[in-house]
């Protein structure tokens, strides 16, 4: 099941859900706020998600993993609100029979999460400013001093 | 003809805008030609091709059809994980 929480992320007590007879391999991605990001020293993320369509849509995606990889249980986790340096952003976590396809299950869902799901990050830097990620016109209006750095 | 239409914004887009949400009267067909008329009403510099839009709650695309009473949700480019 897909979820949006702005409750601190536990993979411990996540993974005990995946619990199965049949699986033999459980493979997890976690993703952890970083300190810098293109050269600028980041303070904390914030983010933002459309919660009923990033539900909808995490589901759709869960659901495309467990048809094309022979798993046995899949389930994603996104945090919203304002994150600090080391916290859990996002977990997933695949149980299934043989490595192969937990990986790549696991591959599979955090790629997708990541273009598909209304999910909204802000960056905010040592320097005071902050910039949303993947934002031109942040970029254009140089938020941050070096404006190249987030026109991805 | 003109239609009726609720408009949502977020993140990057409603700092933007100003507001998270208008209603505003629009000779418009299809989500594309919704995103144009406020991208100029709003100078928003951010290209179409990166962002996503949804029409009452579904995920739709630029040539989805627009009908008065729409609620158009206009997302920028996504950054989750």
């Amino acid at each position: 099941m897909m979820r949006v929480t702005s409750e601190v992320i536990r993979p411990d007590e996540l993974r005990e859900q995946l619990n199965d007879p049949g699986a033999g391999a459980y493979a997890s991605f976690e993703g952890w706020i970083r300190n810098e990001n293109e050269g600028h020293e980041v303070r904390r993320l914030e983010y933002e998600s459309y919660e009923p369509l990033a539900m909808k849509e995490g589901q759709v995606v869960l659901r495309e993993a467990a048809e094309k990889f022979p798993i046995l249980k899949v389930e994603c986790v996104h945090r919203v609100g304002m994150l600090e340096i080391g916290e859990c952003a996002v977990w997933v976590g695949v149980a299934a029979p043989h490595r192969d396809e937990a990986f790549a299950a696991c591959r599979y869902v955090i790629d997708q999460v990541k273009v598909r799901l209304p999910i909204w990050k802000k960056e905010h830097y040592a320097n005071g400013h902050s910039g949303w990620v993947n934002c031109e016109r942040c970029a254009a209006h140089g938020h941050i001093p070096d404006a190249e750095a987030v026109g991805r | 003809m003109s239609k009726t239409l609720t408009v949502r914004y977020f993140a990057s887009f409603r700092e933007q805008a100003g507001i998270d949400e208008e209603t505003v009267s629009l000779t418009a067909n299809t989500a594309r030609d919704v995103f144009e008329l406020l991208r100029k009403r709003h100078r928003s510099a951010e290209p179409l091709r990166h962002c996503k839009v949804a029409i009452n709650d579904e995920m739709a695309n630029w040539d989805s059809p627009v009908d008065d009473g729409d609620t158009i949700l206009l997302f920028p480019p996504v950054a989750g994980g």
